[in-house]
């Protein structure tokens, strides 16, 4: 029995592991990465994937691959950075809505309900072509946008805690605020946040892509997934399908990773699980 | 026996939440020490509230509650503590047994012993590995500590089998009798309070709420 629960950690640990080092992987050669590897060369264009371009090359003779690699490692930084962010505004305005009683909520409430209730896109569009488009205009877009959800998350967790009966009879066994705070309710805060955290990064990523797709994010010299999904609509019809379906996939790949660490990750901390 | 101190004291306690409807009006209720006090009442009439207030988890709307002739203490351990009906809502749920057990004091072996406290087996686990009977258990020896001087158990027993029940419950009688703690036990089975108790409060009488 006790070889079987290794074994159940082991798997979910060595999952996670993995799941990083591609990610890791990926966004390290891609920030590395010279622009001599996706650089135009004529005499190669339009090839479809062989093993000497895995995933082809476009009209201007660019290694596809090279170019999904480094489109896919400035999606992850962008994600990255920005989920960072908005997680840290979100943890920051659920504690003090959760601690600050009923006004203090009304307020959070108010201001939540204000970005849910425009769709995320449009007011990504908006503020990506407010800041002048670009990488700052996408990543202060999504970090605006995207705090509502885990900031609601973080003050319901706080809120429900503070009244449930342990934290109470905490209290009267003469337990301190401070100490309350800290060994009852960081203790349930911290894994949904950190599992909130992961599971934002392929939401930002994603964001990322499709406002750049739409045109209103990264410039067209950037190689961004979206970019060069966008450029590839126009060539769809010409029969270059791994144009847009080779970094589509990938794209999805990275997304579909990032789920799986979250989800492990949770796996790992919520205590339903841990002994399985 | 000489006078009787006054524990614990209501003195026109009045109850609501927010501006809802009452809830209790108008309570007077004394309780001695040296004395085990059951009170009942049906549904609805406040039981649970009214033990909420004496433990000083809520302030009355209007009214006093006294411990000992003074109001509670606002911080520290507070000398009335109470246990839950829920035994699986008491405990952290992601808390080892032994964080939630030894959280107030250290009880001893040979309490842990009484109440069948599997040292070995439970202490690591989880709220959610163990059943509702083996979490009471710990959930009774959590305000044992020596600093308890009064102990309101809020249908402690409801949610148990009877072999159970007669188990924790002969420990804790057997417990408040040594240290002479006071005693408020809330239920609906009369049976279990005529067994337990000197005296009986029925708060369907002493509640001046319509219902």
């Amino acid at each position: 029995m006790i070889k079987k629960l290794q074994n159940r950690r082991l798997q979910t640990i060595l999952i996670i592991i993995f799941s990083v080092l591609v990610i890791g992987v990926i966004t390290v050669t891609g920030m590395t990465m010279s622009s001599d590897a996706y650089a135009t060369s004529f005499e190669n264009k339009n090839l479809p994937p062989s093993s000497a371009h895995l995933f082809g090359t476009d009209w201007m003779g660019r290694d596809m691959f090279m170019r999904t690699i480094k489109g896919l490692s400035t999606s992850i930084y962008i994600g990255l950075a920005a989920s960072g962010v908005t997680s840290i505004i979100a943890l920051f305005l659920g504690i003090i809505a959760g601690m600050s009683g009923k006004h203090g909520s009304a307020v959070f409430n108010w201001f939540v309900d204000l970005f849910m209730g425009i769709p995320h896109l449009i007011l990504l569009i908006l503020i990506s072509i407010l800041l002048g488009k670009g990488t700052k205009g996408v990543t202060v877009g999504v970090i605006v946008t995207h705090w509502c959800t885990l900031g609601r998350i973080v003050q319901a967790e706080i809120l429900s805690l503070k009244n449930s009966q342990y934290v109470q009879a905490s209290e009267k066994l003469g337990k301190s605020k401070l100490w309350i705070a800290c060994r009852h309710i960081l203790p349930h805060v911290v894994p949904q946040f950190i599992v909130g955290l992961v599971l934002m990064f392929p939401h930002a990523i994603m964001h990322e892509s499709s406002v750049t797709f739409l045109g209103f994010g990264l410039p067209p010299e950037q190689p961004a997934i979206g970019i060069i999904l966008s450029e590839s609509m126009k060539y769809l019809t010409t029969g270059m399908w791994w144009l847009a379906v080779l970094p589509g996939i990938s794209l999805l790949l990275i997304v579909i990773l990032f789920e799986v660490i979250g989800n492990q990750l949770r796996l790992l901390i919520d205590p339903y699980s841990v002994q399985e | 026996m000489n006078q009787k101190e006054i524990l614990l004291e209501c003195q026109n306690v009045s109850f609501r939440y927010n501006s809802g409807a009452w809830i209790l009006k108008h309570i007077d209720l004394q309780i001695f020490s040296g004395e085990r006090v059951g009170l009942i009442a049906p549904s609805g009439y406040g039981k649970s509230t009214l033990s909420r207030l004496l433990a000083g988890y809520e302030k009355p709307s209007a009214g006093k509650i006294l411990w000992k002739g003074k109001p509670f203490p606002e911080t520290g351990y507070c000398p009335v503590q109470m246990i839950y009906q829920h035994p699986e809502k008491a405990l952290n749920p992601r808390w080892r047994l032994k964080n939630s057990l030894y959280e107030a004091w250290n009880p001893d072996d040979a309490l842990l012993k009484e109440l069948q406290i599997n040292k070995k087996l439970w202490l690591n686990r989880f709220p959610n590995e163990l059943s509702g009977g083996e979490l009471q258990r710990f959930c009774v020896a959590r305000v044992l500590s020596p600093k308890t001087e009064f102990i309101i158990a809020d249908e402690m027993s409801t949610m148990l089998d009877a072999i159970t029940q007669a188990q924790i419950w002969s420990v804790l009688l057997k417990k408040v009798k040594e240290r002479n703690l006071g005693l408020l036990v809330i239920t609906h089975n009369t049976a279990l309070v005529e067994k337990l108790c000197t005296r009986i409060v029925n708060l369907k009488e002493l509640n001046q709420i319509q219902m």
